[in-house]
């Protein structure tokens, strides 16, 4: 049996009288790199700030780490790593500052020490002593993550962290994530990106506050049920209109200088494609493997939008 | 972004000088409506100032506690007491025994005057003797007793002249049938600067202090680094304290400045204990501080914190004794002076440096700072959000 890092039931959060999340519950194994997706305002934030105490949810009850998120923030909290989808260290004080302040607070032993190091792990030696709000947006993310792992939590609340961030960084952003959970560390990270969906153990996605889908992200699109057809050739925009008005069709969605003609109901998909094959041969048609993107936007439209 | 836009340069042509401010003056008015609280101090200060200024203050006191010492009660002396009580300057409240009960209740401040009539006074102004009678009169504060002190020999002589009828009218025709001793304590030449200079501690310790720390909370919640902080193991009184603590340094080196400027530029004296002085101040320093962390709790912005400040500094300035006379002020100002603290700082610092008062002579101010600081500190802890909610 695998340990549990967070285990949380029917949490429900709002504002101002507008649910915001509702009635999610997540399970995540110790050791997992868990991705949370889901639309802009979907309730990620929302949820992960409950995660750590922040938050007091109306209604739902969870451990993380094994303490109980209702009573036990002051344990959560020293436990727990929890980078902020905004920058939300001291812009006054430099990275060297900002390091140590965090390991102060932490109780680590050595906190000069510990901040030295930290600087040296995040390839950040020759800026140790810039004021963190000179930094650039992608630093600031970084440094941002230097600060969340230096006191060695057991759990990493990520909030967006390679938002802004230039590719490379984000890659090793990701080596030094899976480098974490092979240590043994949780990690529940969200995240925009597709590939970065495809890189977690597991993935949830939410939608207007609703937990939609979770599993591998093969296990995802294999749930949605979801079969899709890749078509090329001229005029992708007319046949793209053209395709959206037939029943059958859910989402037509354009790759490059490809079409994505995705449904669920797999007949009438294909029923579908075959007449649209008959009626014009200028177009190449195959058969394509759902993207986790088409799942998600199959999911996103298919939600109700409760503000609609 | 619409069609029209796209339309032709026409439509994008330069709005004009006044089209841009008209922006600003939009965009200005709409976040002040935002924020309610600005609004209500807008409207609120000038009301403020307009009863304090109009109704607190004034400068010729009237109905100054004053202690008396008897050791004769005949109706001369009565008829003294009495004319002296109809010129509404002095309010008899205590009745004492012994002339160290006396100095006490100057020293402390109980009392603004105290009389002391001699023994055998009608027997030595029947007999031409011209007793004297003693007057002291805590001249800190130069303004609160210069009227009241002039008064007084006039009263007193109109009063004699009445009773001494009929066989000692003789003796009242001399021209002074007694005299008067007159002490002014502690400022004998009445300088002002002894009683503002001091004073003037306070109020530079208040304003800085509670501006200072005022903004410590809302800062971190204006610029979002509070999400982190909460975030953190730490605890909302260790936050408190370990924004407060720094500025207590702060204090310090303000109360250097202003001690060593006041002694050697203005020449106030200082009789009382230094160390004790400054120990004192630092408490007064904590719970303005304790008062300006407070407000960071409750404002929601930095502006509003500010305006709390300010809201909280005026009637401090204008109700404490510093810029007029305590006594001076209707009793319901006098109520809220008392639960100011920098009116009993002013009584310390004065107390200290005019009088040499000791410890003991200060319990009650003493004791108020500390309360007051507790009171603000326990209400910063409660106001303190643990969480975003
Ligand atoms: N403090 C708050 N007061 C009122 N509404 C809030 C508050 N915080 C969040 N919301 C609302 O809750 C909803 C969910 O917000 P949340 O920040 O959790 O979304 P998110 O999934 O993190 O979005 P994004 O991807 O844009 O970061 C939004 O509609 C937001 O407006
Ligand atoms: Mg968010």
């Amino acid at each position: 049996m695998t340990e549990i890092a967070i285990e949380v039931e029917g949490l429900t959060k709002s504002f101002d009288g507008r649910i915001v999340v509702r009635d999610l519950s997540l399970k995540v194994p110790k050791g997992e790199i868990y991705g949370f997706l889901g639309p802009n305002g979907s309730g990620k934030t929302t949820t992960i700030r409950m995660l750590c105490g922040l938050l007091t949810p109306d209604s739902g009850r969870g451990t993380c780490l094994g303490y109980d998120i209702l009573t036990q923030s002051d344990e959560i909290k020293r436990e727990v790593g929890y980078m902020t989808q905004r920058f939300s260290l001291y812009e006054d004080l430099s990275i060297r500052e900002n390091l140590e302040f965090v390991a102060r607070v932490y109780g680590v032993p050595n906190p000069r020490a510990a901040a030295r190091e930290a600087i040296q792990r995040l390839g950040l030696s020759g800026r140790a002593n810039q004021l963190a709000g000179e930094l650039s947006g992608g630093w600031k993310q970084r440094l941002a993550l230097g600060a969340c792992i230096l006191p060695s939590p057991r759990l990493l609340l990520l909030d967006e962290p390679t938002a802004g961030v230039d590719p490379k960084a984000r890659r090793e952003f990701w080596e030094e994530i899976h480098r974490l959970a092979a240590e043994g560390i949780t990690v529940l990270v969200s995240t925009h990106y597709m590939d970065e969906a495809e890189r977690c153990h597991e993935i949830a996605y939410i939608a207007f506050g609703e937990l939609l889908a979770r599993g591998t992200a093969n296990e995802v699109i294999a749930q949605s049920g979801l079969s899709t057809w890749v078509v090329s050739g001229p005029d992708l925009q007319h046949l793209a209109e053209e395709l959206h008005k037939r029943k059958g069709v859910d989402m037509v969605a354009p790759f490059g200088t490809e079409l994505h003609v995705s449904g669920r109901d797999k007949r009438a998909l294909n029923a579908v494609i075959a007449e649209a094959k008959k009626a014009d041969g200028a177009h190449h048609w195959t058969r394509g493997q759902p993207s986790l993107e088409d799942v998600f936007i199959l999911l996103m439209s298919n939600a109700k939008d409760n503000y609609a | 972004m619409s069609l029209a836009t796209y339309n032709g340069a026409g439509l994008r042509r330069d709005p004009g000088f006044l089209r841009r401010m008209w922006a600003m003056v939009v965009k200005e008015f709409v976040q002040m409506r935002r924020d309610r609280m600005t609004f209500a101090t807008m409207i609120m200060v000038p009301v403020l100032q307009l009863v304090l200024f109009g109704y607190a203050i004034n400068t010729d006191p009237k109905h100054m506690p004053t202690a008396v010492l008897t050791r004769d009660d005949g109706p001369l002396t009565r008829a003294v007491l009495t004319a002296m009580k109809n010129t509404d300057y002095f309010d008899f409240r205590q009745q004492v025994h012994d002339p160290d009960e006396l100095d006490r209740l100057i020293r402390s401040g109980t009392v603004q005057f105290a009389i002391e009539i001699p023994a055998s006074f009608e027997r030595d102004v029947r007999r031409g003797d011209r007793p004297s009678i003693l007057v002291i009169a805590d001249a800190t504060d130069p303004v609160a007793t210069g009227t009241a002190i002039a008064a007084v020999q006039g009263v007193i002589d109109t009063a004699l002249r009445r009773e001494l009828r009929g066989p000692d009218a003789a003796v009242a025709a001399t021209p002074a049938p007694f005299q008067i001793t007159l002490q002014r304590r502690y400022n004998p030449e009445g300088i002002t600067q002894y009683n503002i200079v001091p004073g003037l501690l306070g109020v530079v310790l208040t304003m800085t202090m509670m501006m200072f720390t005022a903004l410590a909370v809302t800062r971190e919640i204006e610029r979002g680094t509070m999400e982190s902080l909460l975030s953190m193991p730490i605890k909302p009184v260790e936050i408190m304290i370990g924004k407060i603590a720094p500025f207590v340094l702060i204090g310090l080196v303000q109360m250097t400045i202003i001690l060593l400027a006041a002694h050697y530029l203005f020449g106030v004296p200082i009789l009382g204990s230094v160390p004790l002085l400054i120990t004192l101040s630092t408490l007064f320093a904590a719970s303005n501080l304790a008062v300006g962390y407070t407000f960071s709790t409750v404002a929601q912005n930095q502006l509003q914190a500010v305006q709390m400040t300010f809201f909280f500094f005026l009637p401090n300035f204008l109700l404490s004794g510093f810029a007029f006379p305590f006594r001076g002020m209707p009793q319901w100002a006098q109520w809220i002076g008392e639960v100011l603290p920098l009116t009993h700082f002013i009584r310390i610092v004065r107390g200290i440096a005019l009088k040499g008062n000791g410890f003991a002579d200060m319990q009650v101010d003493v004791l108020a700072l500390f309360i007051f600081m507790i009171v603000a500190m326990g209400l910063a802890l409660l106001r303190f959000r643990r969480t975003l909610d």
